[in-house]
């Protein structure tokens, strides 16, 4: 059984049709990537599953118990995490304490998790203290990743997590990606880099203003023409 | 000259600690809606009439928690009823809610008590008279600073150090993101009512201590002067309104104690004007930033 399954789902933004009745599925202890143009609906989706924006039309189950018309709270709670696209760390909460806010749902010890977090990103830990706002878009980043772990989540969300970033540092994302699966965690990661995404993905999904118009392994879309026309153009080949 | 100050300042301070109390609930509201509470001032009010009724039939002891009781669930159904159904409305919908919210409290107030001034009944100790040198005063005016210091003192550790405070920090910045946490931001949000209704009973309390009698629109220069301040603190910040309560109290006194009593309100409401003219942030405002 698929950890999560979205079944014709659309969604509407006022009178525009954002998602027009598109399915996928994310199976347990696979890394899903979604890729597509700016616009394509690729975060509505993302926001669909989490709650935030409510559904046309259609169903997303998550490990057997279907979450659309729940709140965010409740999905929260069932273990799907999100990095949110554009990192909002919470700027006038320190970097603790965003990380402690992370995990607002439990009631258990969280030192091990935090230290978990640090040992990950060392550079969090030098600016513990700091307000997350004073951080650089890299450290909020890492941030955001680490807030998102705190809830130990079976589903992790991810939406353009190396946006903006300097190539070195998007490498550095991109490895804690992987570290995070090996640890067992899902995830459905949304990029605009798609070289970078298909090489680590198990399931792609290419997403074109509101439907999805090709689906593969990370390979066999990373080898398709049409994919590298559109989407790998410009990227330098991958060695 | 110090002997015939003492007491307009030790009344300034008195009234500043009042201003004080209702100024928290209005910056609360503000820091985590981005909206002025219009109907606070009523909820002050009605504060003053829960204890002239309830004290009718009820001992002391039991009329003062249970007036900040009343309070603090009016202020709890207030948020319900006109706000949280807006919560996605425009921001002006809201506004006009709360106008709306005011007036609806205020012509409930006129129907029940037909609009007659009500007397408030004495609080013992508060009520007692004490020497402080050569002034003669009410032993309210000592404890309103003192009480209200120390309720925002906790409040402030409150908002600092617990989960709930952090919490309520977080969803004044992003609801959003709040929510992607696991918080549910109406609780939150009906937190920072409890807590300004709350504070504002306690307020009533002390001012009609010293003012006695109770109409209908009693609380709306008390309302109005907390929101003054509330503003010239910078709208949004608990220190910063407290600060704003305390000057705008005794520059009113001192005022009047250069025998321009008639210009002291007039004083609070051209304060209000310079400081949205120079300064529109307040003294410990931050950088406007748009709630997105
Ligand atoms: N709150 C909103 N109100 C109205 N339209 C919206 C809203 N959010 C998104 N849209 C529209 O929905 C469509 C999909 O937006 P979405 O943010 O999901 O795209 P995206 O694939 O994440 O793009 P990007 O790569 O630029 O982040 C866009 O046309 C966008 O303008
Ligand atoms: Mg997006």
């Amino acid at each position: 059984m698929s950890l999560l399954y979205i079944k014709d789902l659309r969604v509407n933004y006022g009178g525009i049709e954002a998602i027009k009745g598109i399915s996928l599925t994310v199976e347990k202890g696979e890394i899903v990537t979604l890729i597509g143009a700016n616009g394509a609906g690729k975060s509505t989706t993302l926001r669909a599953i989490s709650g935030l924006v409510p559904l046309r039309d259609g169903t997303i189950t998550y490990d057997g118990q279907v979450i659309s018309g729940q709140s965010p709270q409740k999905i929260v709670s069932e273990g799907i995490g999100m990095v949110p696209e554009g990192r909002r760390v919470f700027p006038n909460l320190t970097v603790l304490e965003n990380l402690r806010i992370g995990a607002y749902l439990r009631k258990d010890d969280l030192t091990p998790d935090i230290d978990h977090v640090y040992q990950l990103f060392p550079r969090l830990k030098e600016r513990s203290w700091q307000p997350a706002g004073t951080l650089s878009g890299g450290e909020q980043q890492m941030l955001a990743v680490g807030r998102a772990m705190m809830m130990r989540p079976k589903l992790l969300m991810m939406d353009e997590p190396s946006l903006g970033l300097a190539p070195l540092v998007i490498r550095d994302i991109f490895r804690i990606i992987e570290k995070l699966h090996e640890e067992g965690i899902t995830i459905l990661l949304v990029e605009q880099n798609a070289n970078a995404a298909l090489r680590i993905a198990d399931s792609a999904y290419v997403l074109e203003t509101g439907s999805i118009t090709m689906h593969g392994t990370g390979e066999e879309l990373l080898s398709n023409p049409k994919v590298k026309e559109a989407y790998l153009g410009k990227s330098r080949s991958s060695t | 000259m110090f002997d015939k100050i003492l007491p307009y300042l030790l009344a300034g301070i008195s009234v500043g600690g009042q201003y004080a109390l209702i100024a928290v609930g209005y910056t609360m509201v503000y820091g985590i809606l981005r909206l002025i509470n219009f109907a606070h001032g009523d909820i002050f009010t009605a504060a003053g009439f829960f204890m002239v009724y309830i004290t009718a039939s009820l001992p002391m002891g039991i009329s003062i928690p249970l007036v900040i009781v009343l309070t603090v669930a009016l202020g709890f159904v207030l948020e319900r009823v006109a706000y949280k159904p807006l919560r996605t409305a425009p921001r002006m919908s809201v506004m006009i809610s709360a106008i709306g919210a005011s007036y609806l409290m205020q012509n409930l107030m006129w129907y029940v008590t037909g609009g007659l001034a009500k007397q408030y009944p004495v609080l013992p100790w508060l009520s007692d008279s004490v020497q402080i040198g050569s002034a003669s005063t009410k032993v309210v005016s000592i404890v309103t600073p003192i009480l209200t210091v120390a309720l925002v003192v906790a409040l402030v550790m409150l908002i600092k150090h617990t989960k709930i405070g952090m919490a309520m920090r977080a969803v004044s910045v992003d609801f959003e993101t709040s929510q992607l946490m696991g918080i549910r931001i109406n609780s939150v949000i009906s937190m920072t009512f409890i807590i300004g209704s709350a504070l504002a009973a306690v307020g009533s309390m002390l001012f009609f201590t010293s003012y006695s009698t109770v109409t209908p629109t009693v609380g709306a220069m008390p309302g109005l002067k907390a929101f003054v301040a509330a503003v010239f603190g910078g709208i949004g910040s608990i220190p910063g309104a407290v600060i704003g309560a305390f000057i705008i109290g005794i520059a009113e006194n001192l005022i009047k104690a250069a025998g321009y009593t008639a210009f002291s309100d007039a004083f609070t409401f051209v304060l209000l004007i310079i400081v949205l003219l120079f300064k529109p942030t307040g003294l410990f405002g931050e950088a406007a930033a748009e709630k997105v």
